[in-house]
């Protein structure tokens, strides 16, 4: 983590779309079990376009960051163009260098993210590998 | 007299100066122990001189290989006061617990009975019981703690008194409170029930003297890693009567005598617990690291522990917003502290300290029923060793200071 990415510190004292929705079409919670960071995704999903974003959860600043700036670029895009995101545009969003060890802090909003839409698309939900999926070599 | 920190650091290669001239402050002896000099070079030069089948063949190099094996297992029973033949190696404290869960708990216990275990367990104490629960029947009954993370004593008594209990097994120390047990009254107070034991002695070998004999412990676990020792060996010490009746672990090489189509007959303890090639090297080496450890007077080695405790306890008690976890006295805790921080998470914490070469672990340290029960989800971990200095813990606050600001702006 780099400390003089003021960005990240803002976005975690400050994050983009933690509100609880009322009236989501889809809710859904993923955790990081090595490290016990939570999240809950929610969304409102009108014509497949992602209406509304909401999120609620606890972790490092790492993981807080990501989400709030997934949520952000998330404002009225499509589902498909949600489901297109890799693991590769999330560490581009942070903009900051992610080690090996912080990845999975990192990609924790995305897992979330993807298996909410999973849900509502009555699909099983990705593994914690499928997300990584080819982020560790390409870093 | 205090111990000649100095002349200990220059033991240590890890800590030599480095091209890239940064140095390392290295505050997570309890995750796992840097190693001196004379442990690797006793494992290179086992390697060297003495690579051989242990126990398979006629030839010298085979002759040296178990020599260097067999003398380890030596020095390992005379250090914790057992006998040769109870001494059973392992690939580290976790694997010595699954030996007993599988072997001896698994043919011994019954449906309905109970297991023991305390709050204060480290998840290698815990999930082989709990799978062994799952396959049999076997009730777990918890210990809770007090809020400092002292056992409770009256539940244990009463759990102990439970005339389904038949095993307990608790640990020597904590990895995360720091606290130890008070062995010297649970253990005789489980005997008097007729309730085995088993001691997980992963983080209090490394501190306090362990004589099986005199805890009168039915099985006790460690890992060598922690004890300056290399990876890849712990050991089992297992009460000799309870060793005969039990049924091999693994199954393979060395742990048979004779085997045929149809049916195999088990070696004598502790060979039938050995199935396969040993680690000859790893286990020449951990003796060397525990003749190293022990040629350091014991009062020598305490007074320090308690010393750079007692500075670190008092120094983060002094930073706002940090909460320690456990009773906060170098008196009741050893070896380690446990801390939250108010607005900076564990991995953010540790992850910049390690950025400035300052290395502590941060996470539920294996021990997340610990954790529920403290109310978190994870914690900072500072543990010292023999070649910590007092100037290392200060850097260390101080670090923890600045980046607590940087994160509060
Ligand atoms: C109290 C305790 N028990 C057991 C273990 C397990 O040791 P290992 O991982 O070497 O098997 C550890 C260390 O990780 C520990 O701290």
């Amino acid at each position: 983590m780099d400390l003089s990415a003021e960005h990240i510190l803002d976005h975690y004292r400050h994050p983009h779309h933690k509100v609880w929705l009322e009236h989501p079409t889809v809710t859904h919670a993923e955790q990081n079990w090595s490290c016990g960071d939570a999240l809950i995704v929610q969304l409102c999903i009108e014509d497949d376009r992602i209406a509304a974003i909401g999120w609620s959860g606890e972790g490092c600043a790492v993981s807080q960051a990501a989400m709030s700036l997934l949520s952000e670029s998330l404002e009225d895009t499509t589902l498909t163009e949600a489901e297109a995101l890799s693991a590769r545009d999330v560490i581009d969003l942070l903009a900051i260098p992610i080690g090996a060890r912080r990845l999975k802090c990192a990609l924790l909003g995305l897992h979330t993210l993807q298996n909410a839409i999973r849900a509502f698309r009555s699909l099983p939900p990705l593994t914690w590998g499928e997300t990584v999926g080819n982020a560790e070599q390409t870093r | 007299m205090p111990l000649d920190t100095a002349a200990i650091r220059r033991q240590f290669p890890f800590l030599a100066p480095r091209v890239d001239g940064q140095t390392i402050v290295y505050l997570d002896s309890a995750a796992t122990a840097q190693k001196p000099s004379c442990v690797i070079d006793a494992l290179t030069e086992a390697m060297k001189t003495s690579t051989g089948g242990v126990r398979r063949g006629m030839h010298p190099l085979s002759e040296r290989a178990t020599t260097l094996y067999e003398s380890a297992r030596q020095e390992v029973a005379r250090f914790i006061g057992a006998q040769p033949q109870e001494i059973i190696f392992t690939k580290n404290a976790t694997e010595s617990i699954n030996l007993v869960a599988r072997s001896y708990a698994a043919s011994v216990l019954r449906e309905g009975d109970v297991i023991v275990l305390t709050l204060l367990e480290h998840h290698s104490n815990i999930v082989p019981w709990l799978q062994l629960s799952e396959e049999k029947g076997i009730a777990i009954r918890w210990i809770d703690i007090d809020d400092a993370g002292r056992l409770r004593m009256d539940e244990m008594e009463e759990a102990l008194s439970d005339p389904r209990t038949k095993l307990l097994a608790v640990t020597g120390q904590s990895n995360v409170l720091g606290v130890r047990p008070d062995l010297a009254t649970v253990l005789p107070m489980a005997k008097s029930h007729g309730v085995r034991t088993l001691v997980d002695a992963a983080q209090r070998i490394v501190h306090t003297p362990v004589d099986v004999r005199a805890l009168d412990c039915d099985f006790l676990a460690f890992s060598g890693h922690k004890l300056f020792g290399p990876d890849g060996i712990g050991v089992l010490y297992g009460r000799g009567e309870l060793l005969r009746d039990m049924p091999p672990f693994l199954g393979g090489g060395s742990m048979i005598r004779t085997v045929d189509r149809a049916h195999f007959l088990p070696e004598d303890p502790p060979y039938r617990f050995e199935a396969g090639t040993p680690p000859a090297a790893e286990a020449h080496a951990l003796a060397a690291a525990i003749r190293w450890l022990t040629a350091l007077p014991l009062q020598d080695r305490e007074a320090h522990a308690h010393t750079l405790l007692s500075h670190a306890i008092e120094r983060l008690r002094r930073v706002k917003g940090l909460h320690l976890l456990g009773p906060g006295t170098a008196d009741e805790q050893c070896g380690l502290i446990s801390f939250t921080l108010n607005g900076v998470h564990p991995h953010d914490l540790t992850d910049l300290l390690g950025q400035r070469g300052i290395c502590l672990r941060a996470g539920h340290h294996c021990a997340q029923p610990l954790h529920d029960r403290l109310g978190i989800t994870a914690s900072t971990r500072l543990s010292v060793g023999l070649y910590n200095t007092i100037e290392e813990i200060d850097t260390c606050v101080h670090a923890i200071e600045e980046i607590q600001q940087a994160f509060q702006q």
